[in-house]
């Protein structure tokens, strides 16, 4: 659009005004809660009556919040690890050749992200029950494994797209099988695209709460739990302090993914121009 | 020399059935992972949606006996004893409650007849229609005997019909669910409503976004992004929690709405359709700005100077060149959002009143409060199958648009 007449430069004045507008909308409720829980009193509005760390002491020294913390490592990285073992040898299936009902298989693979969690929550509670995985860690580490195991194959797949199928042949011909191929070229290359699919998957598992709601025992609350349950009993300043701290373990996970997809990203365009 | 061409013609085709072999076993195990720990739980739960197990397992000999009753007028004294036994037998073994239960699903009260009788049973060799019928004249209804009937199993089309709010009558007809039952196309039209408008509010609100981020040379969006892909990275409890604090009577929006003189009195703001929609909303966002963004910075920025070359205003240029090279992206967008909102449970759980919980609240409701487990079942048939007919649709039509998911 020209921005040289008048209405021109109206219009656009207008249209920086909107997304200036939408953005703040977007990041003025995170922006909002996060001094808040730095807050010395108890009350869920501004203006603080001072700073104080007593919410995040709440936080780190009652049982209902740390063993919440607690499980949700223990189904985190029991998720991640399965959840990233299997969708990398998925995603490296995949690529590896076309084989008959690949679009089937793909349904299945990326089904986890679509059904809605409701769903895959009383499924679950409807078929873990009976065979003794509801309120276990087990349970929980599956149901997670399934939740977490698209993001793996999508994100390794697509570190995958920018690999030079060309150094496979020269390492063949180089005398190498192709157990010492995988070894020596392919993981080293992928590994940016697998460490961002496990950081993936853990971040998945780390915010999951509809599972979490139907499936985990009281063993096995999990921090998202706890928050649910907080925000529907007994709203307190300490849920700004989980609140503020899934925040920042959310930015800090998803930054280091975008980080390493991108670098991945310009090493498979450096590849495409040599 | 035939030879040598035949042989490696032969040893590539081995080298690609191998390597086609390593692709199927390198993708088996998840795959089965997910069939048996996934897809098999939700389609047995779907299943139990077009199953009746409780009436056959309790009454037997009444289900067997009503078989071939012709539903004319009362089913003969044969039947009449054989509820009279399945009835003593259940009462002893305590089950009586479970089959009592699912009858109740279709009539209101059944629950209570099934009790007050199991307590007046005739004693072996009595006459059990006679007995039956002093014990509660229910028992002279043809209602009541096709109710036991209809629900004899082993299929059923009583929870997918009570999902729409339909049911059979005695007389096996489709006939609308009385008043009490019929909630459901209202939660439907609601979650299709409150879909709808959160999809149309991102539309709009998105849109300029993703048109002034496409329009900025690449460094500027970068940073304008990041205000993007902060809450999007945020997690969806998380950001509900934001709302709900912000939200509350003596919440930072009351008090500086207050502060500012715009309102006399807090506003009642948490617990309503205007918190739920905010919300969703504001969760969404991002699902509609990135895929739109994606297709707008494709759009060569010469075609809209050519427009206004050719003395087109800027309006005329947005309406016949951006808007239409855009349509892919909206759709995407749209899709991606409507689709996700369907199914949401936590924003409105935690956000809504009574009247502002859309379907999966009512599912969760279903399996974890009453265990209806058909009920479930059939609403999340429904919940899935729309799911899933939208999400092709997307798949389809997403192509360059797909939202990258990090």
């Amino acid at each position: 659009m020209s921005a040289r007449t008048p209405a021109g430069r109206l219009g656009r004045a207008a249209l920086w005004a909107v997304t200036l507008a939408v953005l703040l909308f977007l990041v003025a409720p995170i922006a909002a809660i996060v001094p808040l829980s730095f807050s010395a009193g108890s009350f869920l509005h501004y203006p603080l009556p001072g700073l104080s760390l007593r919410w995040y002491r709440e936080f780190f020294e009652s049982a209902f919040w740390f063993d919440s913390v607690i499980n949700s490592l223990i189904i985190g990285a029991g998720a991640t690890a399965l959840a990233t073992t299997l969708g990398t040898l998925a995603a490296l299936g995949l690529w590896l050749a076309r084989f008959p009902g690949r679009g089937l298989v793909l349904a299945v693979l990326i089904a986890p992200m679509v059904v809605p969690s409701v769903v895959v929550a009383v499924g679950l509670l409807f078929a873990y029950a009976p065979v003794g995985l509801a309120n276990t860690y087990a349970g929980m580490i599956l149901a997670h494994t399934a939740l977490a195991s698209p993001f793996v194959v999508v994100t390794v797949s697509a570190t995958l797209a920018g690999f030079d199928r060309t150094l496979l042949r020269a390492a063949a011909a180089s005398g190498a099988g192709p157990a010492r191929a995988f070894r020596r070229i392919v993981l080293p290359l992928i590994a940016p695209g697998v460490t961002a699919g496990a950081l993936f998957a853990f971040a998945i598992s780390l915010d999951e709460v509809v599972v979490a709601l139907f499936l985990a025992g009281p063993g096995q609350r999990t921090l998202p739990r706890q928050m649910f349950a907080g925000l529907n009993e007994h709203l307190s300043l300490a849920i700004a302090a989980a609140a503020t701290l899934l925040i920042a373990l959310s930015i800090l996970l998803m930054a280091t993914v975008w980080w390493l997809r991108s670098r991945s990203d310009r090493l498979a365009g450096a590849a495409d121009r040599v | 020399m035939a030879d040598a061409a035949a042989g490696l013609a032969r040893r590539v085709r081995r080298a690609g059935l191998r390597r086609r072999a390593a692709a199927v076993l390198l993708v088996a195990p998840l795959l089965l992972f997910l069939l048996i720990g996934f897809a098999a739980p939700i389609a047995a739960l779907l299943a139990r949606g077009v199953q009746d197990t409780e009436v056959p397992r309790v009454l037997p000999r009444v289900t067997a006996a009503l078989a071939d009753w012709d539903g004319q007028g009362l089913p003969g004294p044969d039947a009449f004893a054989a509820l009279a036994e399945d009835m003593r037998e259940a009462r002893a073994a305590g089950t009586l409650a479970q089959a009592a239960t699912r009858l109740n699903y279709d009539i209101n009260g059944f629950r209570t007849l099934m009790f007050a009788t199991a307590r007046r049973l005739p004693g072996p060799g009595e006459d059990a229609q006679a007995a039956l019928l002093a014990a509660d004249p229910a028992w002279g209804e043809r209602a009541t005997w096709a109710a036991i009937r209809r629900a004899g199993g082993p299929v059923t089309d009583f929870y997918l019909l009570a999902a729409i709010d339909l049911k059979r009558d005695e007389a096996g007809r489709i006939v609308a669910a009385p008043a009490e039952q019929a909630i459901f196309r209202d939660v439907l039209v609601r979650t299709l409503g409150i879909s709808l408008l959160v999809t149309l509010l991102c539309l709009v609100a998105g849109y300029p976004v993703a048109a002034l981020l496409a329009s900025l040379p690449t460094r500027q969006a970068a940073v304008l992004l990041a205000f993007v892909l902060l809450p999007f990275w945020t997690s969806l409890l998380v950001r509900t929690a934001a709302w709900v604090v912000l939200l509350q009577r003596e919440g930072v929006v009351n008090t500086a709405l207050l502060g500012l003189g715009l309102i006399e009195a807090p506003v009642q703001m948490i617990f309503t359709r205007f918190a739920v929609v905010l919300a969703m909303a504001h969760i969404l966002l991002p699902f509609m700005i990135l895929p739109l963004y994606a297709v707008l910075r494709a759009i060569p920025p010469g075609l809209g100077r050519a427009a206004a070359s050719l003395g087109a205003p800027p309006w005329r240029v947005f309406l016949r060149v951006t808007w239409p090279l855009s349509l892919p992206g909206v759709a995407a967008g749209s899709l991606m959002v409507f689709i996700q909102a369907l199914g949401y449970y936590i924003t409105p759980a935690l956000l809504g009143g009574a009247s502002d919980q859309m379907i999966s609240w009512f599912i969760a409701f279903y399996a974890s409060r009453t265990v209806n487990w058909g009920m479930a079942a059939a609403l999340s048939a429904l919940l899935l199958v729309a799911t899933a007919a939208l999400f092709a649709v997307y798949a389809r039509l997403a192509g360059e648009a797909r939202v990258r998911v990090a």
